[in-house]
């Protein structure tokens, strides 16, 4: 077992962790955060994206020893009491359909709007490309990050 | 993202946790990794990205008693240029890569085939050394390092060792490394004239090559090759350079018929294979048309003076 220590969503998280354990788990089985969702385990679909220190990571590519000192964040931790202008454009433009393939898109979507506040649809193309919806509900998605983009300009 | 070439169905595999133990170290220096590699030997893994050994631990294709994450090691993380070379470093990322002007300035053809590779989390996570370690014949990296003349520096307790690109590459997922060495950095020359292109041809946007291509060229205002080494991703059991066909398209004009007859010599130079992405048979086509287009690609640049 190794301790490790290193904040999510703010607050400071102290384990002991087997060398073996995985974010993903880490972050679901024991501190309850199931907005990361696993959805193929070898890097492919982006359901268990996360930020660690502010860039996107897979969890289910991720040892938890790896990220001692280091800062996650996931959709639970975006907003404190509201939602995110990335959350409530999804919900307007219907940009979820069985919700499974959404935290990941969240979580890209917030990180693309940040890197790139007015992005163009190839940007949002590029940026979401890792994350799969086996709903096909892409083209809601983009709308929604579109006016997510504006949302945040006139914030 | 792993490699169907090592041909398991990784579908069937639980892929929900690492299924088995090992000692994991953390080295704060080269020397205390090279202790170790020294120690451990074939036992040992070297990780740093996770994208592939992560991947490859998970459906047991590996199984290493004894896992060195290099991330600790500081200094590893550069893109430099000293004299006539750029030097990147073994944690130097994808996405370090993808948004340097050095190497979009000197080697535009690793630069294209970063920004094509995996998506931007992957290309966050993954390293460059990593991609040429894990030795897939579809590393989308190989092929524009090969066509700049690439090197691997590699260090082990018994010294360093400087690696042409292309005697690396054994096989798939086989390089020419010593068991107690490690690859800390690797050394580009710099193009003087000419310039260079990546293409590749894949299923959807985030996959492994079904076949690639990289040209490095120089070609005059007439469109006339006047040299070019040319590099192919995913049709041999290694990346590789078309030596003979970089003999015969000296001299010959870019999109002429007498070009698009020597291409016909590509195939005695590859032997790609059948697999979940391609026949071989579509594979033997379209890396000839990956060449053409890439040599197109390269003599525009050069026309536009990039």
């Amino acid at each position: 077992m190794v301790k490790v220590s290193f904040r999510v969503n703010g607050e400071l998280i102290e384990l002991d962790v087997s060398p073996r354990e995985l974010l993903i788990n880490t972050l679901r089985d024991r501190l309850k955060l199931t907005s990361v969702k696993y959805g193929c385990g070898i890097g492919e679909c982006g359901a268990c994206t996360v930020l660690v220190n502010g860039e996107p990571v897979l969890a289910c590519l991720t040892l938890t020893v790896d990220i001692d000192g280091k800062e996650v964040t996931t959709v639970e931790g975006l907003s404190r009491n509201s939602l995110t202008s990335v959350q409530e454009a999804f919900i307007e433009e219907g940009a979820i359909q069985c919700g499974y393939c959404t935290p990941g898109f969240v979580i890209m979507a917030e990180y693309l709007l940040r890197e790139v506040p007015n992005p163009t649809i190839t940007d949002i193309r590029e940026y979401l490309k890792g994350n799969l919806c086996r709903c096909t509900g892409y083209v809601n998605i983009f709308r929604a990050v579109l006016k997510a983009a504006k949302y945040r300009v006139n914030k | 993202m792993v490699n169907t070439v090592y041909s398991v169905n990784i579908t069937a595999r639980n892929t929900h946790i690492i299924p088995f133990d090992f000692e994991y170290y953390e080295p704060r220096s080269l020397d205390e990794a090279l202790e170790l590699l020294s120690k451990y030997r074939e036992q040992a893994k070297i990780l740093a990205g996770g994208t592939d050994l992560l991947v490859k631990m998970k459906t047991r294709l590996v199984e290493p008693r004894v896992v060195i994450n290099i991330k600790k090691i500081p200094g590893l993380r550069y893109i430099v240029e000293e004299g006539n070379y750029v030097k990147i470093g073994a944690l130097t990322t994808l996405r370090d890569i993808e948004r340097s002007g050095i190497i979009q300035k000197h080697t535009p053809a690793l630069h294209d085939a970063v920004k094509l590779m995996g998506s931007i989390q992957v290309r966050n996570m993954a390293t460059l050394v990593g991609n040429l370690c894990n030795a897939s014949p579809a590393a989308d990296t190989a092929p524009p390092l090969l066509v700049h003349n690439a090197r691997v520096v590699a260090l082990s307790k018994r010294g360093r060792r400087v690696i042409p690109l292309e005697e690396f590459f054994k096989g798939p997922g086989l390089t020419t490394l010593e068991p107690d060495e490690i690859v800390v950095e690797v050394l580009i020359e710099k193009a003087t004239r000419g310039s260079s292109a990546f293409s590749k041809i894949s299923r959807v946007a985030v996959d492994l090559a079904i076949a690639s291509a990289a040209v490095q060229a120089e070609i005059d205002v007439n469109g006339v090759v006047e040299s070019a080494k040319i590099a192919v991703g995913s049709v041999a059991p290694r990346p590789l350079r078309l030596k003979l066909l970089e003999e015969k398209i000296r001299n010959l004009r870019v999109g002429s018929s007498e070009l698009k007859e020597v291409l016909g010599v590509i195939d005695s130079e590859i032997s790609p294979i059948t697999d979940v992405r391609s026949t071989a048979e579509y594979r033997r086509h379209v890396v000839k048309v990956l060449v053409w287009d890439t040599l197109e690609r390269v003599y525009r640049r050069i026309r536009r003076g990039v």
